[in-house]
């Protein structure tokens, strides 16, 4: 195959550009695809301080790299879950980024400052350890963000990542969630502004970027993951896909032009009801928010310390 | 050729030469799943792959519902 742009030969094909690139054009794509992101849904202004959600893993690593590639002001923030060696070799693959690229990494250790890890937070709380993970990496990521002062957290999900979620949020009619999945969050009542930077490239594409840019991301699937519902979703779409490039873009694009502000009413009136949590101050919906609530159920304390 | 999986990591053995849309499909991956990596080099689906090779099917898929 020959690259689109040049015509040397290709590294990569993409099928739902109909395209193949070389090394140096499929990276221009990339970064191509990341600021047409940031500019169409104006997720990140000049000179605006940007923390980025660093897990080790491919797509964190990829948009830390294009990010402060395209002159970003980003910091890294690593959250340690308590996954044995999983978690350990995570770490050392963010660490060794920031150190090689001299950015800033800030690091939380879940169990050394609130006493509990993710695996026993979810036994616990008699919740799936990814859904334990999730609330509390939205959790500490944003009150990080506002802590420190930064304007933007940016998250590595990518095409396949949302088209997963809106998969499922679709065959459970899920409103509310359909209404509040968009590429960029805004920041208001305690939120800092959250975007998706990478909605525009497929978790292939950004796992070729890193082996082009020779980024050491951790291959190894998180052991909690395996087998989850959000993965089987991908890979069901994934077979559409090979039989019909494309059809994850169109299905994700076309709801995010026309059919997520159908819903927008439904997120809106959600967030009226949102107030300082009496644990942490964080915003919340709930009497106490969602991590706090993990933390007394993980920890048995009667009510939440290390915040 | 040896052939390097992952999640879990094995090798396999495999006869070459062989293109590698046909290995792709003969160990039963999707192609939209997976990165195809001989030696250090990212290859497209069209190229042949000799032997010799050390051969890496890289899974791309990732992720909690988070």
């Amino acid at each position: 195959m020959k690259c689109r742009a040049c015509r040397e030969p290709a590294v990569i094909d993409v099928r739902r550009h109909n395209a193949a690139f070389c090394q140096p054009c499929f990276l221009k794509h990339c970064r191509e695809q990341v600021v047409r992101a940031i500019e169409d849904h104006e997720m990140i202004a000049a000179g605006e301080r940007v923390l980025v959600a660093v897990s080790g893993g491919k797509d964190s690593l990829a948009l830390w790299d294009l990010l402060l590639g395209l002159g970003f002001d980003a910091d890294g923030l690593y959250l340690g879950l308590g996954i044995g060696d999983y978690s350990d070799t995570s770490g050392d693959h963010a660490r060794r980024f920031a150190a090689e690229h001299g950015a800033r990494l800030v690091e939380i250790d879940i169990p050394d400052a609130y006493g509990f890890d993710i695996p026993g937070g979810a036994r616990a709380a008699r919740r799936v350890p990814c859904s334990a993970c999730g609330l509390s990496k939205r959790h500490l990521f944003n009150r990080a963000a506002v802590d420190g002062g930064y304007d933007v957290v940016a998250t590595g999900h990518n095409l396949d990542d949302e088209a997963a979620v809106l998969f499922g949020n679709v065959l459970r009619w899920d409103t509310a969630y359909l209404g509040r999945q968009l590429p960029v969050l805004p920041g208001a009542h305690g939120f800092a502004r959250k975007v998706k930077p990478l909605v525009r490239l497929s978790e292939r594409e950004t796992a070729a970027y890193c082996v082009l840019r020779s980024i050491d991301y951790l291959v190894e699937e998180c052991p909690m993951a395996a087998g989850n519902k959000h993965i089987g979703y991908k890979e069901a779409l994934n077979e559409i896909e090979a039989r019909s490039p494309g059809t994850k873009a169109a299905f994700y694009f076309t709801f995010i032009d026309r059919i997520a502000p159908r819903f927008r009413g439904e997120a809106e009136t959600e967030r009226e009801g949102i107030h300082p949590c009496p644990g942490c101050g964080s915003p919340t919906t709930a009497e106490v928010c969602a991590f706090c609530r993990l933390q007394i159920k993980a920890t048995g304390a009667a009510e939440v310390a290390g915040t | 050729m040896r052939v390097l999986l992952r999640n879990p990591r094995r090798e396999l053995e495999i006869e070459g030469p062989v293109q590698v849309n046909q290995l792709v499909e003969r160990l039963g991956f999707n192609r939209e799943s997976i990165l195809v990596i001989v030696g250090d080099l990212l290859v497209t689906g069209d190229a042949v792959i000799d032997d010799s090779a050390s051969v890496e099917i890289r899974p791309v898929i990732s992720g909690g519902a988070s």
